[in-house]
């Protein structure tokens, strides 16, 4: 078995055992997004026009909630200091941002489309939205990695993590929900998931390589 | 390059540099405020609103051009381990986020009386917020750690992710920003004439030897706080 798949499977593994994990991400999530509905009032015009924001706003603020369990627990209890000892530092970030990717925005993107009809966005809304997800989560998965290495044994880490990386993730948040307005507008909303393919590429090529030298630095 | 990595080096040459970079500071803003503020002529769109410009503009340069010098010396400091460097970053970043904040305000004042309304969510200042709270993430990165050298790592890497991202953030943002609302008046769609563009190249020529000047003055400081530790650190080893 190769290295990559072993540590993905090894996070899957202590994800299916800490089932409860994933569960309060996503018990995050809807809660959030339903605040919105309780802050605008429940009238549907209101929630259809912004139900695309409030689901990508949420599902970024939940992929940050899920972050610690990216290395910093790993961190804590030593055993990402014997990975980076004992492993390709490149294959070991990949795997590992695979492996949060799986845990966290895929069970995400299971609820989203509920949450986003309990909030009155329209049908025509759906398909750009799940698409915009796919390509758009696992960019926050890349940039994640980046920040949550860069914090490892930081004080105050947690809300560091979250001031450091909010802004770099206003373009996924732009670009997708902007399809998705685009779409119920039927003004085109090929060009943003395009846009969002290509921060992915961007993403999946750069982020790594920063993650590594992170990692590195504090482990070191 | 590298004989300027060596503290004493770097600081002989900062210090022939200082007095110079002060006299072009003192005089640009002794002959740019008064051009700017009250001779230069009154814009026939905005009136005497545009004189908030000579301070706005430079200011949102300088948020920009410090963030590059941050980066560029990030990078120094990870590729060859410059010891200046990462001092150059760290003593440029709140000086960086006083320059976006001073855009921000400016660009604020300047909006009441164009805009009627202190925010619009005008692309150009929306990108100008987010670059002020990625330096205060780094700035905030630079000090979480007990271990200064690792705050510097950090700090150096997330600079570099940082030029990647904040060209990204700004055409996003404008992309954004075109999308949601028609053309607004800004302050790059007017055309200068001679007499606005003059005061206008001075404060930003003053603006940067200001910060030349206050960088130089931390850098004195965070080395002869850095001399300090050492002498802490050998004296508390010798008992």
């Amino acid at each position: 078995m190769s290295v990559f798949a072993a540590i993905v499977r090894r996070d899957l593994k202590l994800a299916v055992r800490h089932a409860g994990d994933t569960a309060v991400v996503l018990a995050f999530f809807v809660i959030a997004a339903i605040l919105f509905a309780f802050g605008v009032g429940p009238e549907a015009g209101v929630l259809a026009r912004i139900a695309a924001g409030v689901v990508w706003t949420t599902a970024l603020l939940s992929v940050l909630m899920s972050l610690d369990r990216l290395f910093a627990a790993d961190f804590d209890d030593g055993s990402l200091e014997q990975l980076v000892i004992s492993t390709d530092h490149l294959v070991l970030v990949v795997a590992k941002v695979v492996a949060h990717w799986l845990v966290t925005a895929v069970p995400l993107m299971v609820v989203a489309p509920v949450v986003a009809l309990a909030l009155q966005l329209p049908n025509t809304g759906l398909a750009p939205l799940m698409i915009g997800l796919g390509l758009g989560t696992p960019i926050l998965s890349l940039l994640g990695a980046v920040g949550s290495a860069l914090v490892l044994g930081a004080r105050r880490g947690s809300v560091l993590v979250a001031v450091l990386l909010l802004p770099l993730y206003v373009p996924v948040l732009i670009f997708g929900a902007a399809a998705v307005e685009a779409a119920i507008t039927g003004t085109g909303h090929v060009l943003p998931l395009q846009v969002l393919a290509g921060l992915l590429l961007v993403a999946a090529s750069l982020c790594p390589w920063a993650t590594v030298a992170a990692l590195r630095s504090a482990v070191e | 390059m590298h004989k300027y990595a060596n503290p004493t080096q770097f600081i002989r040459i900062a210090n022939a540099v200082l007095p110079w970079s002060t006299a072009i500071a003192v005089a640009a803003f002794v002959i740019g405020l008064p051009l700017a503020l009250v001779f230069s002529p009154p814009d026939y769109q905005q009136g005497e609103t545009v004189r908030i410009m000579y301070v706005h503009v430079p200011a949102a340069w300088m948020s920009l051009m410090v963030y590059m010098v941050i980066a560029g010396s990030s990078a120094a400091f990870l590729i060859w381990r410059h010891t200046v460097a990462h001092l150059i970053a760290r003593a440029s970043a709140p000086l960086g986020a006083m320059f976006a904040a001073v855009c921000l305000i400016s660009g604020m004042l300047w909006g009441q009386p164009m805009w009627g309304t202190f925010w619009v969510w005008d692309a150009r200042l929306t990108s100008v917020l987010i670059l002020f709270f990625i330096y205060i993430g780094y700035i905030a990165l630079l000090d979480a750690f007990d271990d200064p050298e690792r705050g510097d790592r950090a700090a150096a890497i997330l600079a570099l992710v940082g030029s990647v991202n904040v060209p990204i953030i700004h055409f996003s943002v404008e992309w954004w920003s075109t999308l949601h609302q028609g053309t607004i008046i800004t302050m790059d769609g007017l055309t200068l004439s001679g007499d606005m563009a003059r005061p206008l190249l001075i404060m930003v020529a003053g603006f940067t030897a200001f910060y030349v000047s206050v960088v130089i003055i931390r850098l004195r400081a965070e080395l002869l706080a850095a001399k300090i530790r050492n002498a802490r650190q050998s004296l508390a080893a010798a008992e």
